[in-house]
């Protein structure tokens, strides 16, 4: 099988061709560096995204927030299911973590911003 | 009257680095001036990730790029007030404000880093028929409304322009429980980033029509639906293309427009290509001590190359209220139609000077030449050039003395 792949791990978005059978490569070109190779094998078997979303609170502001590590591209609607569930009521500062291993995926959902509740 | 050796307009993330930049460059007494009531600019509300990969060596989000140069203007004691909207700037450097708790602030600076960011191109800028109903946001619009506000401003949305901000929302929209239909882009290219296109549209199965745009807005209370139709090469819309897309929203991703009304009432010269001032390698301006640095200059493509940009208007003002500039060269940097534009536009002295520029198309196997004269001077080569990404060069300081004419040409060799 072949397949044209474009990079999301970094802004230039390598255009990537492989040759694969099954999950595995057999030839990869246009990658210039090695993430590139480990995007199209994770594309391969279970493509993967960091999700970014908000979180509402009891205040007027909504927090910002990303897993910390990316997860499956087939629960990205599931994960915003759960984090549309909360509303914050305790300030939280950058980095906090606000769902611990969202559905099992070993990803926290932290704060990417600072808020005074 | 207050006093500044340095005084910044505008706190996102060019504004931030050019204080701090300032400041570590020995010039101590700097000033940010910020509109919003926090500093960050459009940060705040880019929650995606993708920032800061060249200036931190890590992917963070919108937010958590602006905490770590506030964090540097904080560790500093840089002095900074929000709320604070700059009304006027003069050639002799005074700047009138407003503040909402002190009023009129009056401010004498010895140099000025003007880093006012761009704005949205709005519906009253393009040639879009119909009505004039309520669902017609800009992106940014948009995205303040999702991300700090917490509303989502539409169900079924069709997006016109596929700009990164577009792309963003795209995905953002969705995630939230919405229905992108379509995003029409009326180049037959898109001016995002090829991995937005895979992340936000492909991810989510939305189409990108290229060569396509909206025709007209249907509604009266609120949107109903857009027309939208296929363009010919000459950008003009073929009738018989016509198709009509219901919908209830209409984000517009069509450009953005560096910010430059308080450059114009200082009499800076502005460049028609870029919107932005005419900026010699330091980003000064033709005003002496005024600089210039970020989206106010011209459209970066990442927020990382506009605190960069903006760190070398930092150091150079602080060298301007410490010792002056020295100015020995007067050369001018032409370009040969393939290269849109360049930022620096102008060499003052021989240096290291680094460029930015712009191409007018889509290029494959380019080579990039810079000449004096006849003579190339520089060349570099690359695979492509595409309008949506900016490129850089760097003239080496031997070169730059060598160069024999007043003015240079920058431009482009295409297989």
């Amino acid at each position: 099988m072949k397949r044209d792949f474009t990079c999301i791990v970094c802004p230039k978005g390598c255009q990537i061709h492989a040759e694969f059978e099954g999950s595995e490569i057999i030839n990869i070109e246009g990658h210039t560096c090695k993430r590139g190779v480990a995007y199209v094998t994770d594309e391969l078997t279970c493509p993967k995204r960091t999700l970014t979303t908000t979180v509402a609170t009891n205040s007027d502001i909504m927090v910002p927030v990303r897993t910390n590590a990316a997860v499956p591209k087939e629960l990205l609607f599931d994960c915003m299911k759960e984090i549309n569930k909360i509303v914050l009521d305790k300030s939280v500062k950058t980095g906090d973590i606000i769902i611990k291993d969202i559905l099992g995926t070993g990803a926290d959902v932290i704060a990417t911003g600072d808020a005074e509740l | 009257m207050l006093k500044k050796d340095v005084v910044v307009i505008g706190g996102g993330p060019a504004g931030m680095a050019a204080a701090v930049a300032a400041y570590d460059a020995g010039c101590k007494d700097v000033l940010i001036l910020e509109r919003e009531n926090a500093l960050g600019g459009i940060l705040k509300q880019c929650i995606h990730n993708g920032f800061g990969l060249h200036n931190f060596g890590e992917e963070l989000t919108g937010p958590e790029y602006a905490k770590r140069y506030k964090d540097e203007v904080e560790k500093r004691n840089i002095p900074y007030m929000t709320d604070t909207t700059v009304l006027s700037i003069d050639e002799n450097k005074n700047i009138v404000a407003l503040n909402s708790e002190k009023g009129v602030v009056e401010i004498e600076a010895k140099s000025i880093i003007l880093c006012m960011g761009c704005r949205e191109r709005p519906r009253g800028a393009l040639s879009i028929s119909g009505t004039r109903p309520a669902g017609v946001f800009t992106a940014g619009a948009a995205q303040k409304f999702v991300n700090i506000k917490g509303y989502l401003p539409g169900r079924e949305v069709v997006i016109l322009g596929s700009g990164d901000i577009g792309l963003i929302m795209a995905r953002r929209m969705t995630l939230e429980g919405a229905h992108v239909k379509a995003v029409c882009e009326l180049m037959p290219y898109s001016g995002g980033l090829a991995r937005n296109i895979e992340q936000c549209l492909n991810d989510f199965n939305i189409p990108l029509k290229l060569s396509h745009t909206v025709v007209k807005v249907h509604g009266e209370k609120r949107v109903t639906g857009v027309t939208i139709a296929r363009v010919d090469e000459k950008r003009c819309p073929i009738k018989e293309t016509e198709e009509f897309i219901p919908c209830d929203t209409l984000l517009l991703s069509v450009g953005l427009i560096p910010e430059n009304e308080l450059t114009t009432s200082a009499g800076i010269a502005l460049d028609p290509i870029t919107n932005g001032a005419f900026v010699d390698q330091n980003r000064e301006t033709g005003t002496d001590g005024v600089f210039a640095a970020g989206n106010v200059l011209h459209v970066h493509d990442l927020a990382d190359f506009a605190s960069k940009e903006a760190e070398t208007a930092g150091c150079a003002a602080a060298e301007y209220v410490k010792s002056g500039l020295e100015k020995t060269r007067d050369i001018k940097i032409k370009t040969d139609g393939k290269v849109r534009y360049t930022v620096p536009q102008r060499i003052t002295a021989d240096t290291d000077v680094k460029m930015y520029f712009r191409v007018s198309d889509v290029f494959k196997n380019v080579t990039f030449t810079v000449k004096d004269g006849e003579e190339v001077i520089f060349s570099k080569k690359a695979i492509g050039a595409a309008p949506g990404e900016m490129e850089e060069i760097t003239l080496k300081k031997e070169t730059v003395e060598k160069i024999k004419s007043g003015e240079i040409t920058v431009g482009l060799e295409a297989k």
